[in-house]
């Protein structure tokens, strides 16, 4: 019964199948019909009209491409413009032999292997009409040779076209990025985005940093020329021209010799550093160091200098200040503390008798200060100068990690800025469902009992650090970070200024925020953990230094920075803000490898803060060197 | 021993689909060599496609249909999640967000999803073959709604309505009732407003200029113009090869892409039109026919599909070439440059193969 029952059913849907089938190939036949009809339409009954078009379609809009905008810092200094140069280009369509022509060329311009090899790349990615430059940069007498043989040939001609520049180099790459050639990919999101008409012409486009942010900006709008052609398609004359008009100006918040002393105080060292205002956001000093040079992108860079550039051990094209993860180590525990006065524990006069070792109560697990035999008599505020670990150990756990996660991120830890940059990393602020998500595991005490203390899972961001710093240092807004001041439209002279922006505001009570705060003044006098890096100022600095381990320490190992690895080596972390009593810098900095943050950080954010405040600069050479590795500090 | 060989790569292959799709190859060679001002490293570029897409071709006609019935689901689901990976991890080039960065490779899952959505809602209709209640159309249009969404916000207005073409088919081929068709027509039809709301600047712009080129010279609807320039002057036999002065002088906009029908057309004209536009039905009429003849609802729908679907690229693309639909930027299948719709489509049609060398073999269940 069933069988038959079923073999019915199947030849019933095959049947109805087929009739389903049958009605969209008649709406399939209609459609083919259409466009047939209007193929007659256009080729048949309207031939005369468009074949007369076509002949007279003598007029050709030639794009003129406007000048991008400049990049300038906040006292007005150029950081980025354009200039002209002339440069040999080959229209390949109308090149009878094109390895003849490059052959003969040689003998009157030098062609470095480079030079072809970039030819050739562009060559495959645009059209044949397109007339593609074949070497940048004519010296004068090349031109003058050129120009002389110009009969010989045809589809070659000089022509002068707009350069990008970068006139300080490696200053500040990551923070202005750099432009390149527009590839595939570029082409591709042009067309979707509905900018091909503006982008004629136009063979470059932002690839990094604020120069691809702000691209829209940037570039400017593309005039058109109308031409009269010959049939040859050679201009004969010109009919109309609309102008281009100038791309934007960009006025950063950075302040170029502020930006120029950080990245000096590095020296050699790999790390990160952002200054903020932490009234406003505004960021003042953005570093990552090495840097690059973006004059190498501008007009496609070579493939080799791309591999050296990507393939570095030192990783020059990883943006640190928003893409580096670094665990924050003892930096954090200024926020630590003020979790637990927010939730009522750990108030003055509570302290601990610190023995040198924290022992977690069940387990007996015992976890190490920094110090041997420990601190003595530690309370809050002393255990933020001295960096005690033992007593953050201890309030951590009786905090609990729920609560002291959720405090973080208040701040911003674990979430991205949304400054203005593409391709922030948001930062990890672990907790026990996060740990369950992504290891299948139950959060342990231990953990929490390490993260406490910056350690563990948890990473950040530079200026995660940095807005951090600002919140605590503002009395607990937490602020936009934004790159730019001020757009200027150059056509109508109009100035767009960005407005400064609250994301929340954390309310803390005064009077734990002041404890914090006393805490992190102390850190930078006689007996802190920083006192060098405040000795001499004739200002009042907050600060907290922070260490986070490259490699795990064997129980009974010692750490010896001078017996190790370079690249094993503790990294330096440092906050602090300045004036301690109405902060007007926010600092946060990492030195990758740098041992101890007191001694090897701190120089630097003392050298910022001196030029910011007192406008110093820095006197010489070796007075510009971070401090030696070994110091009679530790965190 | 030569025999051998050729016969075992013949085997799955149906030789007269085969005829046809080499043709149109042949011919888009022949376009893309005077499209793109004679580059012979464009066209070189493109026969590398084609032969990774027929490699890929004969791999996937050799695949048995049952495995595909059994992967539906999978490869549906991953192209999801990959869909969703591009909507947070996506490297964003100026705004859209289409590529995802898989370390040693990039991809755009939105191709993927081209062949996954109507796999598997194939897959999913047939399963309810004969216990199906209106929920279960529902249901096989979730399938559709939700990666079309997707697509759409990246944005990708052209991939969207391509893979809601293809949703509907596959409702359609498996039996929705009139009722509902009229039902949802009059439904999309009230919705229309609410969609125009949410389209982008430029899309709006993109409809609005359909309605009169001629407002916008420059701008937009300068690509239609010069098309139908190029289409109207072909004429009866066309300029020749080569000799297509819209194409040649620079004046065609998408030449090698979007836009080479405008050069064929203006090179061959209307006689060679209408024999590129008969292989196209040949090729739609052999796919419907290995459709009608497949032994199950899941291979039924599937093959169906692909023919359907390519009919639409065809449809749409040349409909926009001639200036009867606005510019949506979907290239003309087996015609255009481009690597991977290429390849994708050669994948598609390796399926319809394998759904036509195993019609015997598959089990009515």
């Amino acid at each position: 019964m069933s069988y038959i029952k079923n073999s019915q059913g199947i030849y019933k849907s095959r049947f109805f199948f087929k009739r389903r089938l049958a009605v969209l190939s008649v709406i399939i036949s209609i459609a083919f019909f259409v466009i047939i009809g209007r193929f007659f339409y256009l080729q048949i009954f309207k031939y005369d009209f468009y074949k007369g078009l076509s002949e007279n379609n003598r007029i050709a809009f030639v794009p003129n491409v406007p000048n991008r905008g400049l990049i300038l810092d906040r006292n007005g200094i150029i950081l980025v413009d354009n200039y002209f140069d002339y440069t040999l280009e080959i229209t390949p369509s109308k090149v009878a032999s094109l390895n003849k022509t490059i052959d003969d060329l040689k003998s009157i311009v030098e062609l470095s292997a480079g030079d072809l090899k970039k030819f050739r790349k562009m060559l495959k990615e645009g059209s044949t009409l397109e007339s593609i430059p074949i070497k940048v940069h004519l010296s004068e007498t090349e031109s003058a040779r050129f120009a002389a043989n110009k009969l010989r040939f045809e589809g070659v001609e000089i022509k002068s076209r707009l350069f990008r520049r970068y006139p300080k180099g490696a200053f500040a790459s990551h923070l202005i990025g750099h432009i390149n050639r527009i590839n595939e990919e570029d082409k591709e999101a042009i067309k979707k985005l509905g900018w091909q008409q503006n982008y004629k012409g136009t063979d470059s486009i932002g690839k990094l940093g604020i120069e691809k942010y702000y691209e829209t900006r940037l570039h400017g709008k593309t005039g058109f020329q109308e031409v009269e052609m010959d049939a040859n398609g050679n201009s004969v004359r010109i009919l109309d021209s609309t102008p281009s008009i100038e791309g934007d100006s960009i006025t950063l918040s950075i302040d170029s010799n502020l930006q120029e002393i950080a990245e000096n105080a590095f020296n050699k060292y790999r790390g990160a550093l952002v200054a903020l205002n932490p009234k406003n956001g505004e960021v003042l000093a953005f570093v990552s160091r090495p840097n690059f040079d973006p004059n190498q992108f501008v007009g496609g860079i070579d493939i080799d200098e791309w591999k050296l550039l990507n393939e570095s051990l030192d990783k020059p094209m990883l943006n640190r200040a928003i893409n580096g993860l670094y665990p924050p180590g003892s930096t954090i525990k200024p926020f630590v503390a003020l979790a637990a006065l927010e939730n009522d524990i750990r108030k003055p006069p509570f302290n601990i008798k610190d023995p040198g070792f924290f022992t977690l109560p069940n387990s007996g697990h015992t976890y190490k200060d920094w110090k041997p035999f420990g601190h003595g008599v530690v309370d809050i505020v002393m255990a933020i100068t001295i960096s005690c670990d033992t007593f953050f150990y201890g309030l951590g756990v009786e905090l609990g990690i729920n609560k002291l996660s959720e405090f973080l991120s208040r701040f911003g830890f674990g979430q991205a800025t949304h400054i203005d940059m593409f391709g922030e990393s948001g930062g990890l602020l672990p907790s026990p469902e996060w740990k369950q998500k992504r290891f299948k595991q139950p959060w342990y005490l231990g953990e929490t009992v390490i993260t406490s203390i910056g350690q563990g899972y948890i990473l950040v961001t530079p200026l995660q650090l940095a807005q951090g710093v600002a919140t605590l240092a503002n009395g607990g807004l937490v602020v936009q970070p934004r790159l730019v001041q001020s757009i200027k439209n150059n056509q109508t002279g109009k100035i767009e200024i960005f407005k400064n922006k609250t994301i929340r505001e954390l309310h803390f009570k005064s009077e734990n925020l002041a404890l914090v705060k006393d805490g992190m003044m102390n850190v930078t006098q006689p007996g802190g953990t920083a006192a060098s890096m405040g000795a001499g100022a004739s200002y009042k600095i907050a600060a907290k230094t922070g260490t986070a381990q490259v490699v795990e320490m064997k129980a009974n190992q010692k750490y010896n920075p001078s017996r190790m690895n370079e690249r094993h080596r503790d990294h330096a972390l440092f906050i602090a803000y300045a004036p301690a009593e109405d902060p007007t810098i926010a600092v946060a900095l990492i030195v990758e490898n740098g041992g101890h943050g007191g001694s090897t950080a701190g120089p630097i954010a003392r050298k910022l803060m001196d030029y910011y405040l007192l406008k110093k600069v820095p006197l010489n050479k070796e007075d510009n060197k971070v401090g030696s590795l070994e110091s009679e500090f530790h965190d | 021993m030569l025999e051998r060989l050729i016969s075992r790569l013949q085997k799955n292959i149906d030789s007269i689909l085969m005829i046809f799709i080499s043709s149109a190859l042949v011919v888009g060679l022949f376009t893309l060599y005077s499209a793109s001002g004679r580059n012979i490293i464009l066209v070189l570029n493109q026969l590398f496609y084609i032969g990774l897409g027929l490699i890929l071709l004969w791999i996937t006609a050799r695949i048995h249909p049952k495995y595909y019935e059994k992967l539906a689901l999978p490869i549906y689901v991953v192209g999801l999640l990959l869909l969703l990976g591009v909507m947070f991890f996506g490297q964003s080039s100026h705004g859209a967000k289409r590529w995802l960065n898989l370390g040693a490779f990039k991809m755009q899952p939105s191709e993927i999803m081209r062949l996954a959505v109507p796999m598997a809602m194939a897959w999913y209709l047939s399963k309810r073959e004969n216990k199906r209640h209106a929920i279960d159309y529902v249901i096989a249009s979730l399938f559709f709604i939700l990666p079309v969404a997707l697509i759409i916000n990246q944005p990708d207005l052209g991939t969207g309505l391509l893979i809601t073409a293809s949703g509907f088919y596959i409702l359609f081929l498996a039996g929705l009732s009139w009722k509902f068709i009229a039902g949802g027509s009059i439904g999309l039809f009230s919705l229309a407003p609410v969609i125009w709301s949410h389209l982008h600047d430029y899309q709006k712009n993109r409809l609005l200029i359909l309605l009169d080129p001629s407002q916008d010279p420059l701008g937009s609807g300068y690509h239609t113009i010069q098309s139908s320039i190029a289409m109207g002057s072909g004429g009866l036999i066309g300029k020749g090869w080569l000799n297509g002065t819209q194409g040649q002088l620079d004046f065609l906009p998408e030449r090698t892409t979007d836009f080479i029908f405008a050069v064929f057309s203006e090179e061959f004209g209307l006689l060679g039109n209408l024999l590129l536009l008969a292989l196209f039905a040949f090729i739609i009429g052999r796919s419907l026919m290995i459709a009608s003849q497949a032994k199950n609802t899941f291979t039924r729908l599937l093959a169906a599909n692909i023919g359907l679907t390519f009919f639409t690229y065809i449809f749409i693309n040349i409909a926009m070439v001639s200036g009867i639909m606005p510019v949506v930027g979907v290239p003309l299948p087996l015609i255009s440059f481009g690597g991977t719709s290429m390849t994708i489509i050669l994948i598609s049609f390796g399926i319809l193969m394998s759904v036509h060398s195993h019609k015997e073999l598959v089990g009515s269940s």
